[in-house]
């Protein structure tokens, strides 16, 4: 029976409800030593001393001199060390590592350090340094303007977030075979690969990395790991022994990354019968004290600046400055919650300019297929945008129960948005992912480095797997992601590992299948002995995309989304509470309708946290509400009744149709939510909409008509 | 000291101030009990003592003299709401799962979804959006 489309049980389902499934702090090893990072506590500076005040016997201490290699975790730019040798960038920037056979003894030892410190840069628009800039051109953006009856302006916020895997980072390193062993909490083990050949200087195989099953990851395990295996691999090498660091919480807050935060501005051109003119876009986006992945950040986010709609003249900018806080990093969506957060609310703002119906704004400008995105890419049939639109309007009544709530404490709003799967532009290309499928007397063996870090990567794989060769589900295993085992699938981020991954296995199970022949496995394995088959990603031969002039085919496909969010106001405090939240949500195939749905279902929690209640505060550079009891996740009581709708619009490259599901679902909420509280007459244009901000918030008839 | 775990008597030394959840993890060697922020807010350390959910990062080891301890190796692994977390979505990344399990399990047999909700409020999952946890807690009670 075909097993695609099916809510086949979990490959890991069983060890994670019996508490067998071993997270990296359920492994120890003979003689492993705990480790610690001893951290800046200035935001920028100089070191000038550093005192070890505490008994040092039984400690292994390391610091950048320690560090065989190159002291850089190299990613995209080479820029940030793994431990600082004299300038500080940030508050929590690593300097120091200690290790020791017992956890109370590290925690008690001391160290004291003495900086020079410098003056600070906290506002992005003030930087002194930008990462990267990226522009959008389409059309004559003059003309545009020229063509409008009326002309749009707005500036809107977006905060920081914490991704808050429930599982913290950590990582074991075992010095083994004249090389290191890592084991952690990651999505991408060859990412740490590629950083640590680097840092100890050593060749590949000398290099093993192996991800423990991962307790969540959203981003916040793309490429931090990178810097925290690196730091056990020097204490382990030190030490001769090995060494497990495991954040607590607060340090991992603290000192890992977060969304970035951003400042966009829209102004935009429309005519009084509702058709966008000109669309123009300004995006800054605060990248903290090094580069990181802010370059690929802030392509997305500009990738899905206009939102979801068609304009013959556009123009975005966008930068990502230096700001001297921790660097922000990968979360789920990856710029385009934030653009799309503007999006959304500006093309609210310009319904409300016209006094149109929102929806119907939106039908006018919903980009159909055939229709050319900013970059100039034309869409394919699947280009589903009026679809998810119309079925979120028709399934929650929209229209009727916005008549009907208004002038009361409850407002409805909507936002609609799409998400490219994939890579950005030619970055599948660079990327070359390959991934292999061995023969088995029992069935196959997948050997990809996608990580199962909750979304279900073993159980979606091993289902395109045994339909393709038309085996049963339970006859095809996974093997471990293990770099000595498994090639460099790419990382597993960018809604990319069903529609790409899962592609590539699909092609190895074919070749498979037509090796196989009329032969049993077991004929076949007898006779011709073992059966890999190794595939690397092919480019659809359509698709075009130039780095360069940022035009063409950005993405290989797009999932797209229509959210409706209910809210109602406590006129005492001004607390906005969700009540629901319809996703209604294209992505070509539900491999497992089960695990697609939970990725909207948590993807939309989420985005329902970054809306209302994930706030960030930093003080002198610092997070200063790094705890879970003053950084609020959405709660049980917090998380609004959640309807989702699953449509399947096929993408004809994607395995059995599929396009990317994971990140979508986060970039609906926030606006939608937003939009919903400008229903009650309140105009906000910042996130998270906390009680303070609702109520700071002006009235919107005398906001409008300044 | 002496208590109850899993259903058996056991005698564990350890320091009276250490906190259950290591004295479980390390002592013990049962590793499905998870530490998530270790100040009582994420509730991925929910065990059960005398059948009440408790975050064991913020029992000290004395309180669980003479006292029953329950676990998620406890739950003998069919039990319905493991089987239901599996095919419902409850269980995603699975490291709120052991707790979010035992929580589910101390609810009233006929708890409504407000009481579920209210039930369930000190135990986080940042995956689920929690209605793969309803769906499975409602599966379970019709098992």
């Amino acid at each position: 029976m075909p097993s695609v489309g099916r809510r086949v049980p979990r490959k890991e389902g069983a060890a994670k409800v019996t508490g067998a499934a071993r997270y990296v702090d359920d492994i120890s090893f003979p003689g492993m030593l705990h480790g610690t990072t001893v951290r800046s506590t200035v935001p920028r500076g100089e070191i000038l001393s550093i005192r070890h005040a505490f008994d040092t016997s039984g400690f292994t201490i390391a610091d950048y001199r320690d560090i065989p290699g190159r002291n850089v975790v190299a990613l995209i730019e080479e820029d940030q060390p793994c431990l600082a040798e004299r300038r500080i960038r940030h508050a929590a920037e690593p300097i120091l590592l200690l290790a020791h056979e017992e956890k109370e003894k590290l925690l008690a030892a001391k160290v004291e350090i003495e900086y020079r410190p410098q003056e600070p840069v906290y506002d992005p628009a003030r930087s002194e340094k930008t990462f990267k800039e990226i522009r959008i051109e389409k059309g004559e953006l003059d003309r545009g303007f020229r063509e409008a009856d009326l002309v749009v302006e707005g500036e809107y916020r977006v905060g920081l977030q914490e991704q808050l895997y429930i599982e913290t980072n950590g990582v074991i390193a075992v010095p083994e075979n004249g090389g290191v062993t890592l084991y952690g909490s990651m999505q991408c083990p060859y990412y740490v690969h590629k950083a640590l050949k680097v840092l100890l200087g050593m060749p590949g195989e000398k290099v093993r990395v192996i991800q423990t099953e991962t307790g969540g990851g959203f981003g916040g395990k793309e490429e931090y790991p990178s810097m925290i295996a690196g730091h056990a691999a020097i204490l382990a090498l030190k030490a001769g022994r090995p060494v497990k660091i495991i954040y607590d919480r607060v340090e991992d807050m603290l000192a890992t990354t977060k969304r970035h935060p951003g400042v966009i501005r829209h102004r935009t051109g429309v005519t009084k019968d509702g058709r966008l003119t000109a669309i123009d876009i300004d995006v800054l986006l605060d990248a903290g004290a090094y580069v990181t992945l802010s370059p690929v950040v802030l392509s997305r986010g500009i990738l899905h600046a206009t939102g979801p709609y068609r304009c013959g003249q556009v123009r975005v900018r966008g930068r990502v400055t230096m700001t001297n806080t921790p660097p922000n990093g990968a979360f789920r969506g990856f710029g385009a919650p934030q653009t799309q957060f503007a999006a959304e609310v500006h093309m609210e703002r310009i319904a409300e300019a016209l006094r149109m119906d929102p929806v119907r704004l939106r039908e006018i400008n919903a980009l159909r297929p055939g229709d050319t995105t900013a970059t100039g890419q034309k869409l394919g049939k699947d280009a589903s945008a009026l679809k998810v639109l119309r079925e979120a309007v028709r399934r929650t009544g929209f229209r009727k129960r916005r008549r009907q709530l208004a002038g009361s404490d409850r407002g409805i709003g909507l936002a609609l948005f799409f998400h490219g799967s994939g890579f950005t532009g030619g970055g599948e290309v660079r990327l070359a992912s390959k991934a292999a499928l061995e023969l088995t007397e029992r069935g196959a063996r997948i050997l990809v480095a996608s990580t199962e870090i909750g979304q279900g990567t073993r159980t979606m794989h091993a289902q395109i797997v045994a339909d393709t060769l038309g085996i049963p589900f339970d006859a095809v295993e996974v093997s471990e992601a293990d770099t000595a085992r498994v090639p460099d699938s790419g990382p597993t981020v960018a809604s990319r590992t069903c529609m790409v991954v899962g592609k590539i296995l699909e092609n190895c199970a074919s070749e498979m299948k037509k090796k196989l022949g009329k032969m049993s496995r077991k004929q076949y394995l007898a006779k011709h002995g073992p059966l890999i088959i190794t595939k690397e990603y092919e480019r659809p031969s359509e698709m075009v995309w130039s780095d360069e002039t940022y035009r063409g085919d950005a993405y290989g496909a797009y999932g797209w989304g229509c959210d409706v969010a209910e809210v109602e106001r406590d006129p005492d405090t001004y607390e906005i509470r969700p009540v629901r939240v319809t996703a209604v949500q294209d992505i070509g195939r539900a491999i497992h309708p089960v695990l697609a749905a939970g990725q909207i279902e948590g993807g939309t929690a989420q985005g329902v946290g970054y809306a209302l209640l994930e706030e960030v505060v930093m003080r002198d550079g610092r997070m200063a509400n790094a705890q879970l009891t003053n950084y609020i996740i959405p709660t049980t009581m917090d998380t609004p009744a959640l309807d989702t709708v699953i449509l399947e619009y096929p993408y004809e490259h994607g395995p059995f149709g599929a396009k990317g599901v994971g990140e979508m679902p986060i970039d609906g909420p926030a606006p939608a939510i937003v939009n919903a509280i400008r229903h009650l007459g309140l105009d906000v244009r910042e996130i998270p909409a906390t009680p303070e901000k609702v109520m700071a918030a002006p009235d919107l008839a005398r906001a409008e008509s300044r | 000291m002496k208590f109850s775990l899993n259903g058996k008597t056991v005698d564990v030394r350890a320091h009276p101030m250490k906190r259950l959840l290591d004295v479980l993890r390390e002592e013990c060697g049962l590793t499905g009990t998870k530490e998530g922020c270790g100040e009582g807010e994420c509730g991925a350390c929910t065990v059960l003592l005398d059948g009440e959910p408790v975050n064991s990062c913020l029992v000290p080891f004395a309180q669980v003299r003479g006292v029953t301890v329950k676990t998620i190796e406890g739950m003998n692994g069919k039990h319905a709401l493991q089987e239901a977390f599996v095919t419902e979505g409850g269980a995603q990344c699975g490291i709120c799962t052991p707790g979010m399990i035992l929580a589910a399990a101390a609810l009233p047999k006929n708890a409504s979804l407000d009481e579920v909700r209210v039930g369930l409020a000190g135990n986080l999952c940042r995956c689920t959006g929690y209605e793969g946890i309803y769906r499975a807690i409602r599966k379970a009670r019709r098992a």
